[in-house]
């Protein structure tokens, strides 16, 4: 049995990071006001970013290149939300309509500019971020070989920015702010508080972890960038959803989505998990967040403003 | 009504050239010529009888699934949700053509009949749960997309399998929606019953909305639930109904593309006419005769990239970009429409008492 | 005295309004000045400019003499003026502290040191006398407290001018009260303040001056002490304002509505209704009077069937409506005139045409078999304009969004009367609208009692149950108080009762 779940762990983890860093994402981008149904998009975007960047350094940088290409998937899905900030927050345009034209967009530029650049539509990658052992941790009996040996780097980067932004969140003026602008931006605006600034900013950053998202998925399990994240995306929707918008509960969420999504994967090798069917085990994280929502109807913490455009001086 | 109609008109047409301009911009940025891939894009769709057939039967699913969208849009609901709708309606007409050996006449009413059933049931939950415990329509059709998704991933294979592991077994041709008459109309190309369906299906929709009482109590509830209420309106059988049918012409287009413009069921991939639906119902502003000609103007699209990637090397999704920029254009659009909208208020504004 | 703030010449356009038109203010130190107008005339528009959320296309800002710029509440604060919303701008699942420190956080580096923030809050209210709870969140105060916090904002950031608009609105007797104590002690502490409001009566109790405004332009000011309210209503209104409406004789037929012991509760599972029983006779108005939030909405709810009772019945006409639908309350003939016209009244999105058949779209002549007769509907449409004078851009065609309040409301008013009721349930009639629309439907309602339907009149305008009704009942709590006779009661006994003190005879 515990083998099993040493077996399956790695595999749980690589899933749920990139789900994890994705969900903060949306994480700041909703409680600023601002819905963003484009997650799926923005990680395509990052993991082509990632891709081509990492391809084409490795001449030069070898092994290193990773660290670039997930700088350039940062760098690339901050970029490319500007899209959806410009449309919603100075044209006040339907947030979920512009989200879902960034999802199509990016779906379909990025092969079109992985077809121009190497004539297929797909990107493979050499080699991956690395997967180290952590010095004395990975000693540990038990704990040691399950959580610390043969992790990949970026699951700590992703951990630990998930320490800095619930940090941001609750105690700086400026998670303050952004908070207000999602629960009441009005009430912000007359306090002083710039509504528009604010809102790009969380825009962006959503932008710049759903990238790194992307990146990572590519850099860890996937290697190659084929126009597809295999809805992810709306995954990290569901467990913004499921985790009522708390940081904390996002990162159950995740977590929780992530070991169910690699069950089902898992059993295909492990015999003594087919005694759920596989089709249960990939459907469970969807049908769960629903009853979750149904479950939640009445005591929603999804800020209240989230989706409606600011529209300053409507009194 | 004329300068309503007219506005939505120049709204759709501007997002249309801008879409267009964007894509020939990324043409020439890669390095290609732009002229030459619009003449053959558009060329690659309507250039004989055959092409014009494939994109016409590109169209059809794209105009129920743009009906769809429209529909729910008018009555105040968001169907994000038409991609897994649509599948539920390809995976229950494709079972049933693979199991069903009945003649032609026969199965394919039955066939859509019940696509359409399934896609109502995929819709009706979402329905019923904004109706009862106000949960987002957006959320919730999503999360059915991607069950209906891995319900399709499993099932053809386990059930249906064709020659590759991905696909189903090839339909009978006695359950195709093509049929001899309008292939060789149209000189073999995938054009099948399907179109006279989503005509009829513009047809009815069109009426519904505009005519009835049905329509104009959907609507009021799309409006405003709490004024519907007050008139004595059930507003959670009216949001439920709202998706059901939204749900019903989604799966309509599941048969149309599954039995109709292809002949097997692929998985691993949620059909495209989903989110394309939205970009039809956007660009038509949800009206119905809209959504015919935006759908047709898509189907252009989609059929001519293949001649167009012939032709000239340009990477075929640049019909899916120019699309999904043709969206965002137009979900910007409220610009040009806030410009319509002050210039007929000061027209009006000097009666306002 | 010298001017602390003065407006001149401030001209504010929206498309195709002109809401401020050459309009100067003055404010002194020390002083209370009223902004008196009406329900649009602009007042709220040039404090909202004062306090920079708008930006004027003309005029000059004079702040302590110096002439100053205004374009964001930053700059308005750092002057030192403040402004308490009308609709409260707090967050309500902050608390108290951390809605009053928005904007100005304090802080040691990045992170956020709200603990001393809160001692300096206490400090505070301690000195002004304005209690509040600063670790509570918002949703969990009452509205009293929640419009303190909103002060307390403002004397965080050190304001010396306050501006408060329409405060009363939404408080008890009592706290109306609390609220002019408040007031006095920012006066003295030195605090200037500046009142909008269209109640005569409060500027009577607080302010020393008065400035009129009319339809984007200054009538006037004068001195509160020295002026009367007829004379203020005048200039407010532009012309003789009659406080009553005539009525004919007093001939009570048949009981129409029969509440008898009537439970509700509200959306937050609360009893918002106990036990309440009234009777309405044809040819008679029953006002119902009260503070907002006392059950109204919740038995207006019940008797017209948007939200269930918990026990009692409700019987119209001899006919048992309790479990009633809507659908069968409006075929029982009775029509209702809603609370809030655009959320419930009308479809704003549809046309004045499609709203008159809101209710009965579904019966012929307006529709066949499913199918709706829209010459029917256009007719019925133009009919009721014409009745009701109702004024829109494009006549039936013209969407309800852009019709003015006032006409939205004639229209709603003309397709309830038109649709011929036993009972007229008017919740709020005339709230927000201007005089003229006002003394219309004052006059269809009395017209409508004396015809002889049975009319139940809940206003929260006390001076409307005043002149309408013929009887008046009180709830306070849920409770009803009493029922009085409206021509041998005055504002002071229904205060007392609106306040809980049973003075009233039970009928």
């Amino acid at each position: 049995m515990f083998d099993i779940i040493l077996h399956i762990f790695p595999y749980a983890i690589a899933f749920t990071i990139p789900l994890l860093v994705t969900s903060l994402g949306g994480l700041y981008s909703e409680r600023s006001g601002v819905v963003n149904i484009g997650l799926e998009g923005l990680m395509i975007v990052g993991s082509f970013a990632s891709a081509a960047a990492t391809v084409a350094l490795y001449p030069v940088l070898g092994p290193n290149a990773v660290w670039f290409g997930l700088l350039a998937a940062v760098v690339a899905g901050a970029l490319f939300s500007l899209l959806h900030a410009f449309a919603s927050i100075n044209l006040n345009a339907n947030q979920v309509i512009s989200g879902t034209a960034i999802n199509m967009i990016a779906g379909a530029l990025t092969v079109y500019i992985a077809r121009t650049l190497t004539g297929s539509g797909n990107i493979q990658i050499k080699q991956g971020v690395p997967r180290v052992d952590i010095p004395f941790l990975s000693d540990i009996p038990v704990v040691g070989p399950l959580l610390f040996q043969k992790t990949y780097a970026t699951t700590w980067i992703v951990l630990g920015l998930w320490l800095l932004l619930w940090f941001v969140l609750y105690k700086t003026p400026f998670g303050l702010r952004l908070r207000a602008c999602g629960e009441h931006p009005h009430a912000a605006d007359s306090a002083g508080v710039n509504v528009q600034a604010i809102r790009y900013a969380a825009v962006v950053i959503s932008g710049a972890l759903a990238g790194l998202g992307g990146a990572t998925i590519l850099l860890t399990y996937s290697g190659e960038f084929n126009g597809q994240v295999a809805g992810l995306g709306f995954l990290a929707l569901a467990a913004l959803i499921f985790g009522q918008w708390k940081p904390l509960g996002i990162l159950g969420a995740c977590f929780f989505f992530g070991f169910a999504a690699t069950l089902a994967n898992a059993s295909q090798a492990e015999p003594a998990l087919k005694v759920i069917p596989d089709v249960i085990l990939k459907v469970f994280p969807y049908a769960v967040t629903l009853i979750a929502l149904v479950l939640l109807s009445k005591k929603s913490q999804a800020p209240r403003a989230a989706g409606e455009p600011f529209e300053a001086g409507k009194r | 009504m004329n300068f309503f109609f007219r506005k939505e008109l120049l709204v759709g047409l501007s997002a249309v050239v801008l879409g267009l301009a964007a894509g020939a911009i990324l043409m020439a940025v890669t390095g290609n010529n732009p002229f030459a891939g619009y003449f053959y894009l558009f060329a690659g769709g309507l250039m004989n009888l055959e092409r014009l057939g494939n994109t016409l039967a590109m169209a059809t699913p794209l105009i129920l699934t743009g009906l769809s969208v429209a529909f729910a849009f008018r009555t105040g609901l968001f169907n994000i949700g038409a991609a897994g709708q649509a599948l539920m309606g390809g995976l229950v007409a494709t079972t049933l053509a693979l199991t069903l050996g009945l003649p032609k006449g026969l199965i394919l009413p039955i066939i859509l009949v019940a696509a359409a059933a399934a896609g109502a049931l995929w819709a009706w939950l979402p329905g019923l749960l904004k109706a009862r415990f106000n949960v987002h329509e957006v959320v919730s059709t999503i999360m059915m997309n991607w069950i209906a998704y891995w319900v399709t991933y499993y099932t053809i294979p386990t059930f249906f399998k064709g020659s590759f592991e991905t696909e189903s077994r090839l339909i009978p041709e006695a359950a195709s929606l093509k049929i001899p008459l309008l292939t060789q109309l149209f000189s073999g190309s995938y054009i099948n019953l399907g179109l006279l369906v989503s005509l009829l299906a513009v047809v009815v929709i069109s009426v519904v909305l505009n005519r009835t009482v049905l329509g104009y109590r959907l609507k009021a509830v799309g409006y405003n639930r709490f004024a519907a209420e007050y008139a004595g309106v059930n507003v959670n059988r009216h949001i439920v109904a709202s998706m059901a049918i939204a749900g019903a012409l989604a799966g309509l287009a599941g048969a149309t593309f599954y039995v109709g413009y292809t002949s097997s069921m692929q998985i691993g991939v949620l059909p495209s006419i989903g989110l394309d639906g939205i970009a039809v119902a956007l660009l038509a502003s949800n009206s119905p005769l809209g959504v015919m000609g935006s759908a047709i103007f898509f189907g252009i699209l989609q059929s001519g990239k293949g001649f167009m990637n012939a032709m000239t090397k340009i990477p075929p999704e640049i019909g899916d970009t120019i699309i999904a920029t043709i969206i965002y254009f137009a979900a910007t659009s409220v610009l040009i429409e806030r410009w319509f909208d002050t210039m007929a208020k000061n027209r009006g504004g000097k009666n306002r008492v | 005295m010298q001017p602390v703030v003065e407006m001149l010449n401030i001209r504010k356009e929206f498309p195709g309004i002109v809401a401020n038109d050459d309009v100067s203010i003055t404010l002194n130190r020390g002083e209370v000045l009223a902004l008196l107008g009406e329900n649009g005339a602009g007042k709220s528009t040039l404090m909202s400019v004062l306090f920079g959320l708008y930006q004027p296309e003309q005029g000059t800002i004079r702040v302590n003499g110096k002439e100053v710029r205004i374009p964001n509440p930053n700059v308005a604060g750092d002057l030192g003026i403040g402004m308490v919303h009308q609709h409260f701008k707090l967050v309500h699942n902050f608390s108290v502290t951390e809605n009053i420190v928005l904007g100005l956080e304090p802080s040691r580096g990045p992170i956020l040191t709200l603990k001393e923030a809160s001692a300096r809050i206490l400090a505070l209210s301690k000195q002004y006398g304005l209690d509040v709870e600063p670790d509570a969140k918002i949703e969990d105060i009452s509205v009293g407290m929640q419009q303190r916090v909103e002060i307390l904002k403002m004397l965080y950031r050190h304001s010396e001018v306050l501006i408060f608009d329409e405060p009363t609105a939404v408080l008890t007797p009592q706290e109306i009260q609390e609220l002019v104590k408040i007031m006095k002690n920012l006066q003295a502490e030195g605090k200037s303040i500046i009142l909008i409001t269209h109640k005569l009566k409060e500027i009577k109790a607080i302010a020393d001056r008065c400035t009129v405004i009319r339809r984007g332009k200054v009538v006037g000011t004068v001195a509160v002490a020295d002026t009367s309210l007829e004379q203020m209503a005048e200039m407010m209104v532009g012309r003789q304002v009659s406080f009553h409406v005539e009525k004919g004789p007093f001939r009570p037929g048949q009981v129409v509505l029969n509440i008898e012991g009537l439970s509700v509760r509200n959306s937050r599972k609360l009893p918002a209704l106990k036990s309440f029983s009234l009777e309405v006779r044809s040819g008679e108005i029953v006002g119902v009077a009260g503070v907002e939030g006392n059950g109204q909405t919740e038995l207006v709810e019940a008797l017209t069937g948007l939200r269930p009772s918990d026990s009692g019945r409700i019987v119209v006409d001899g006919h048992d409506l309790t479990k009633a639908s809507v659908r069968q309350r409006i075929d029982a003939k009775i029509a209702h005139i809603p609370e809030d016209r655009q959320k419930r009244g009308l479809v704003l999105d549809y046309t004045l045409a499609e709203n008159f058949v809101l209710e009965n779209h579904g019966r012929p002549p307006y529709s066949r078999n499913g199918f709706l007769n829209k010459e029917a509907i256009t007719a019925q449409a133009e009919k009721l304009i014409e009745a009701f004078d109702v004024r829109s851009g494009e006549g039936a065609r013209s969407k309800a969004r852009g019709l003015s309040g006032g006409n939205q409301q004639k229209a709603i008013v003309g397709r309830e009367i038109d649709s011929n009721p036993d009972l007229l349930i008017a919740v709020q009639p005339t709230r927000g609208l201007d005089v003229g629309s006002i003394e219309y439907i004052h006059k269809r309602l009395v017209e409508q009692r004396d015809a002889g339907k049975a009319v139940l009149l809940v206003s929260l305008e006390l001076d409307e149950i005043l002149d309408l009704s013929d009887r008046i009942a009180v709830v306070c709590r849920g409770e009803l108080v009493g029922i009085v006779d409206a021509k041998t009661t005055n504002e002071n006994q229904i205060g007392l009762m609106m306040a809980g003190v049973k003075t009233g005879a039970l009928d």
